[in-house]
């Protein structure tokens, strides 16, 4: 991919006569422009913003009948193994996701750009692959191959599971992130008797720091809000990650679902993706603009 | 590319220590790229065979396999009660969802493209949606959408557009424009963003030209924008169509497959062959293998065409 502009303006000239034209009654111009977009603004906000204050506010058949407060996050924390337990599932079928993708996308990105060896684009074509095979499909045959393995219902096979879908982007992007580094950089290390593994960990390792974040954002975000393999793949109750937690929640009490304690519930599910994103932001924009999308 | 590098020092050595150097580049090679290899043929390239094997086989959710019974789960799956209506519902879905979404997320990435304070604040708001998980969003819909906690009938009451609620999941039509919506919530961002890459990707001289030659902006954005965005608008529709094909979390959550079996998509089918009472692992190998054959097919169907216009 081309260097982005982070502004295209492809009619500057004409935009800008425009502006020159109508500029004493340029207010009057812009005025349903801003009540449009800004109106558009809220309709994307809206949604979130309403979950997270319709959690706190009082509300009839929910543990917060009555003035503002925690009421249904106690509700939450409190439901079968406890709230934590769920988050702490999450945290751990999400860092090991992490930790494997980006191990696996080092090690292999590093291959795939810098040495040449039998089978080199054969095992890159076939990992692009799994794109190209849908997700949903691939998780019956997996449940049984768990199964054989002794992963069946275990985290960490969740977590090889979740690791082998992000493969095809996380490969790509550190393939192309290799690439992007000067060969010059590790060669003068491999001249001065550095091996290939030191070269990597003390030179390439800085050098391909963002092209890591992004992968690891991409990989987190995923993991964390995964629903169906682990609907699939996790049969012990007590195991279950948060979105499934949060989604078995509602059908507790036949018939009545607790509205407080979903809302809480899904607040406590966007809130670290909101963070991470808003933090991260460049960093997501950079998978788009990589062309990784595009394998 | 990486090609063997060859330092300076290695050219002038004899050709034996050359090769022998060649050797070990590619053992490394090999060495580093293992992680990878393993796991794409343990949970890849062993599944997708598994799949095949399970499809053809009598294979219980608790009895395992039981042998060869071709084509029992084929015929089985082409005879299931609800496979014809998940075929119609699911297309039907797929294509209202990827002409609404594609069209509004060309709409918000011509309207976002410039680089300003307020458009950035923009294309945060518009993306912010994205970061959330299809699940936890369906979660929210679920609520927001509910007659006890929902916000929008009691507004819509007290400004007199509406007399009785809306049941927004109550009637198959309304259940699938309320699951509409929650999508293009949920991904217009993201093919905003894929959209505004390509848009970007368009040099200004083209822009320049056509003004030059005195085009309207309907006429540059006919005939400049659209045909040279193609690429980038064929690998959004691609996504979108194989997305919404195997749509599953959002109807899983909301409706249920509900009111009356109406909203049901194929991956639910496969779903419940495999778990939620026939426990028929068979009969659900063999659904994964026709979606797999027709994804695939429409995918190449795509590929084709892209191909064909572009030569």
């Amino acid at each position: 991919m081309t260097a982005m502009q982070p502004t295209t303006t492809p009619k500057p000239t004409t935009s800008e006569d425009a502006r020159r034209r109508v500029s004493p009654f340029r207010p009057l111009v812009r005025t349903p422009y801003y009540v449009l977009t800004g109106g558009l603004a809220i309709i994307f906000l809206f949604p979130l913003v309403w979950a997270a204050v319709a959690s706190v506010s009082p509300q009839g058949g929910t543990n917060q009948a009555n003035g503002w407060g925690f009421g249904n996050y106690v509700t939450l924390a409190n439901y079968q193994s406890g709230v934590v337990a769920y988050i702490g599932n999450s945290l751990i079928i999400s860092s090991l996701t992490v930790v494997f993708t980006l191990a696996i996308s080092l090690l292999g990105g590093y291959a795939f750009a810098r040495f040449s060896f039998p089978g080199k684009n054969l095992l890159f074509m076939v990992t692009l692959a799994i794109l190209m095979v849908p997700y949903a499909t691939l998780l019956i045959p997996l449940y049984v191959l768990l199964n054989k393995l002794g992963l069946q219902g275990s985290l960490v096979g969740l977590a090889c599971v979740l690791t082998m879908f992000q493969l095809p982007f996380a490969t790509f992007m550190m393939r192309i992130s290799f690439e992007a580094v000067p060969k010059e950089l590790e060669e003068s290390a491999l001249v001065d008797g550095c091996g290939t593994f030191s070269a990597l960990v003390r030179i390439l390792v800085p050098a391909v720091k963002p092209g890591l974040i992004t992968v690891g954002l991409f990989a987190f975000l995923a993991a964390w809000n995964d629903f169906i393999a682990p609907l699939i793949l996790i049969s012990d109750s007590t195991k279950v990650p948060l979105p499934l937690a949060v989604a078995n929640m509602r059908q507790q009490v036949m018939g009545i679902v607790d509205y407080g304690a979903t809302q809480a519930g899904v607040v406590v599910l966007a809130l670290p993706c909101v963070i991470l994103f808003l933090l991260l932001q460049r960093h997501y924009v950079r998978g788009f603009m990589s062309g990784a999308l595009k394998g | 590319m990486a090609t063997t590098t060859i330092t300076p020092s290695a050219a002038a050595a004899p050709r034996r220590r050359r090769v022998s150097r060649v050797r070990r580049r590619a053992a490394l090679g090999w060495a580093y790229a293992s992680p990878t290899g393993v796991f794409v043929v343990v949970f890849f390239i062993l599944p997708v065979v598994l799949v095949g094997q399970m499809s053809v086989s009598d294979w219980g959710l608790f009895a395992g396999n039981k042998g060869i019974n071709a084509p029992d789960n084929f015929t089985a799956a082409f005879a299931a009660a609800h496979f014809w209506p998940a075929i119609v519902f699911t297309l039907k879905y797929t294509v209202v969802t990827t002409v609404i979404l594609l069209g509004l997320a060309l709409a918000l990435a011509l309207l976002v493209q410039e680089s300003n304070r307020w458009k950035n604040l923009l294309r945060t708001a518009i993306l912010v949606p994205s970061a959330l998980g299809l699940a936890s969003a369906s979660l929210l819909f679920y609520a927001l959408y509910s007659p006890q906690s929902g916000p929008i009938n009691p507004w819509l009451q007290s400004l007199g557009v509406v007399t009785e609620p809306i049941s927004f999941l109550g009637t198959a039509t309304s259940a699938l424009w309320s699951t509409v919506f929650l999508i293009v919530w949920r991904f217009a961002g993201f093919y905003m963003l894929l959209l505004m890459v390509g848009l970007q990707g368009i040099s200004g001289d083209v822009y320049e030209a056509a003004r030059i030659d005195g085009a309207g902006r309907w006429q540059t954005f006919t005939r400049i924008t659209l045909p040279l965005l193609r690429p980038s608008l064929a690998l959004c529709t691609i996504l979108c169509i194989t997305g919404s094909l195997l749509a599953f979390d959002q109807f899983f959550i909301l409706t249920k497959g509900g009111p009356d079996n109406t909203t049901i998509t194929i991956v639910q089918l496969i779903y419940s062959a495999a778990f939620a009472g026939r426990n028929n692992l068979g009969l659900a190998a063999a659904l994964s293998v026709i979606v797999l054959a027709a994804l695939l097919l429409i995918n190449l169907v795509q590929f084709r065409g892209l191909r064909g216009k572009d030569s």
